[in-house]
């Protein structure tokens, strides 16, 4: 435990002192900035046709902005997260600082972990700016705050479960360039698998569907908490952690 | 304290280093001694855990690389040939960071790191970043960083490569100083370190064993096998390199006179001696005797290339012997 904060907390500074920390939560300040100004005018617009018209059914903030806004997030992380991801163990590998990691008395899970936990706590920082936006919403309306909530989980487990395979495939390369690509690429096929369930009703078309990241994201931004989407994230967080410690492990033998 | 048995580690399709075996005792200082690509980074990184052995067991300090890793890294600091340095970080917190990964419990790591900035005179740098430190204070970083745990074992790879004179200098110092305290073993292609700071040594060539000894029993073994370079110069007129060859040769001792192209104007030669015999006063004298003037006369240090061939030769020799 003392290794992993230990390690975290190494990885934490790192980001801080280069660029890439910062230029991440610029992106993402100026990317959800837009994003909420777009769904907020929307709303507004929305309501005042409502009242011109006559009518004034009551306005959902949480259907409105919310959920648009939550799963506008979860396509913003689909693009950061290879950037957070792509440096864990490339670097290290490229500067030989990975020699000093896998020769002193700490396990390979112990250092996965606490890398993969530096690189969620940065995610966790870009959603802290979200926050301030959100916080809007709460001066001069009346969101639910539950299902604000259950996103945000929806949001980290989702970033939990593609940083975990970013440091996986962070651990195969010495090019940070080359790890970023690669795991963005996998985060899009994710993305995108979902597509094939629209049309498609064969067993193969239901198991990518299923493996795709938006079909789990999407009842969190609902405000949905399910189980089976908890444990895919959670799965696939397993996964990408196990495999890096074996890619990690494998290091040793194959250098 | 370090104990390697027919330590052979195997890539694709190339061995690295075949069926070592050496044992180190506590306290000393170890050079592990060859050229480049002979295997002793790899059998450093064995030793340290970093890779596997093909075949064949190493111990350090009673506990196996293989089932204890956990036991041998605790007690092993470690200078990579490239000192492993993250140079976002400060001086001091890197060491903190490495301490923390070493075990030091946090109530001494303050302590510690400032005794270990003491020890490498890193002091002064303590706070700057370490992407601005100039190469030798990085390299005393990265020793720092090998010590901090206060290791019953130092396993550092040519701790040396790519410092100035001066730098050289201080860092065998430090090593030297860490002696007594620390089991040393340290790598390097330069045959004149391992004679400044080790007690023994072993030589490996291509993967394999080619001497291990004290030293002060190498440099005895290789002593009057040394060619022997003069510069003569006629006193009056010209000389004749063949006279001065002949002349030579007939000293006693003497198995082959060689001239060496030099300047025009000079005249060089090289002189080889039958083992074990100093022949150096006796070819002064012909010179002098002869009417030369002899402007220099030196033993030609062995090259490292020559080292190997010497020793490879005579434990060929000691095996038709025997």
């Amino acid at each position: 435990m003392k290794n992993i904060l230990a390690i975290c907390e190494k990885e934490l500074k790192s980001y801080f002192s280069s660029p890439i920390a910062y230029l991440a939560m610029a992106m993402f300040a100026i990317l959800f900035g837009f994003f909420f100004w777009n769904a907020v005018g929307y709303f507004v617009s929305i309501s005042v046709q409502s009242v011109a018209m006559g009518r004034s059914f009551p306005m959902d903030l949480n259907e409105m902005i919310v959920r648009p806004l939550l799963l506008n997030t979860s396509v913003i992380g689909l693009f950061l997260i290879p950037m957070i991801a792509m440096r864990l163990f490339a670097e290290e590998k490229r500067s030989g600082t990975i020699e000093l990691l896998l020769t002193s008395p700490v396990h390979d899970a112990e250092i996965v972990i606490g890398k993969w936990l530096a690189a969620l706590a940065l995610y966790g920082a870009l959603l802290l700016i979200s926050l301030a936006n959100i916080g809007f919403l709460f001066l001069y309306g009346k969101p639910d705050w539950q299902p604000l909530a259950a996103g945000y989980l929806g949001l980290i487990l989702q970033a939990g479960a593609l940083l975990a395979l970013g440091a996986f495939i962070s651990t195969l390369t010495k090019n940070q360039i080359i790890a970023g690509i690669t795991t963005f690429a996998v985060c899009l096929l994710l993305w995108v698998f979902e597509w094939v369930g629209g049309y498609e009703t064969a067993v193969w078309a239901k198991a990518m569907a299923y493996m795709s990241v938006v079909s789990h994201f999407e009842p969190f931004a609902k405000g949905v908490i399910d189980s089976k989407d908890a444990v895919y994230f959670l799965s696939l967080i397993f996964l990408g952690l196990f495999l890096s410690v074996r890619s990690l492990e494998s290091l040793r033998w194959r250098s | 304290m370090i104990k390697v048995e027919h330590l052979t580690k195997r890539y694709d399709n190339f061995v690295a280093v075949r069926s070592i075996d050496f044992e180190v005792e506590k306290g000393q200082i170890v050079g592990f001694l060859g050229p480049n690509g002979a295997g002793k980074t790899t059998t450093m990184r064995i030793l340290t855990c970093f890779m596997p052995p093909s075949e064949g067991t190493a111990t350090v300090a009673g506990y196996d690389v293989l089932t204890n890793p956990m036991e041998v890294k605790k007690r092993i600091g470690y200078l990579p040939e490239a000192p492993p340095l993250y140079p976002e970080m400060e001086v001091s917190e890197y060491l903190t960071f490495v301490g923390k990964l070493k075990g030091i419990s946090s109530a001494d790591l303050p302590r510690r790191v400032r005794e270990v900035e003491e020890r490498c005179a890193v002091t002064d740098v303590a706070d700057k970043l370490i992407s601005k430190l100039s190469k030798g204070y990085r390299q005393r970083v990265g020793l720092a960083q090998a010590i901090i745990h206060n290791p019953e074992v130092l396993i550092l790879d040519e701790p040396t490569s790519g410092l100035d004179p001066k730098q050289i200098h201080e860092t065998r110092e430090l090593i030297r100083s860490l002696a007594g305290e620390h089991t040393i073993i340290l790598s390097t292609h330069i045959l004149s370190e391992v004679e400044q700071t080790c007690d023994h040594v072993i030589i490996i060539s291509k993967g394999q064993m080619v001497a291990k000894d004290s030293v002060s029993n190498l440099t005895s073994r290789l002593r009057g096998q040394a060619t022997i370079a003069l510069e003569i110069e006629p006193r009056t007129g010209s000389l004749d390199d063949a006279e001065v060859m002949a002349r030579l040769q007939q000293v006693a001792g003497v198995s082959k006179v060689i001239t060496r192209e030099s300047r025009v104007g000079r005249h060089d030669f090289e002189v080889e001696a039958q083992p074990g015999q100093d022949v150096r006063a006796e070819l002064a004298r012909t010179v002098v005797n002869a009417g030369w003037n002899l402007n220099e006369l030196r033993a030609a240090a062995l090259s490292l290339e020559e080292v190997f061939l010497e020793l490879t030769a005579s434990e060929k020799e000691k095996g038709e012997a025997a």
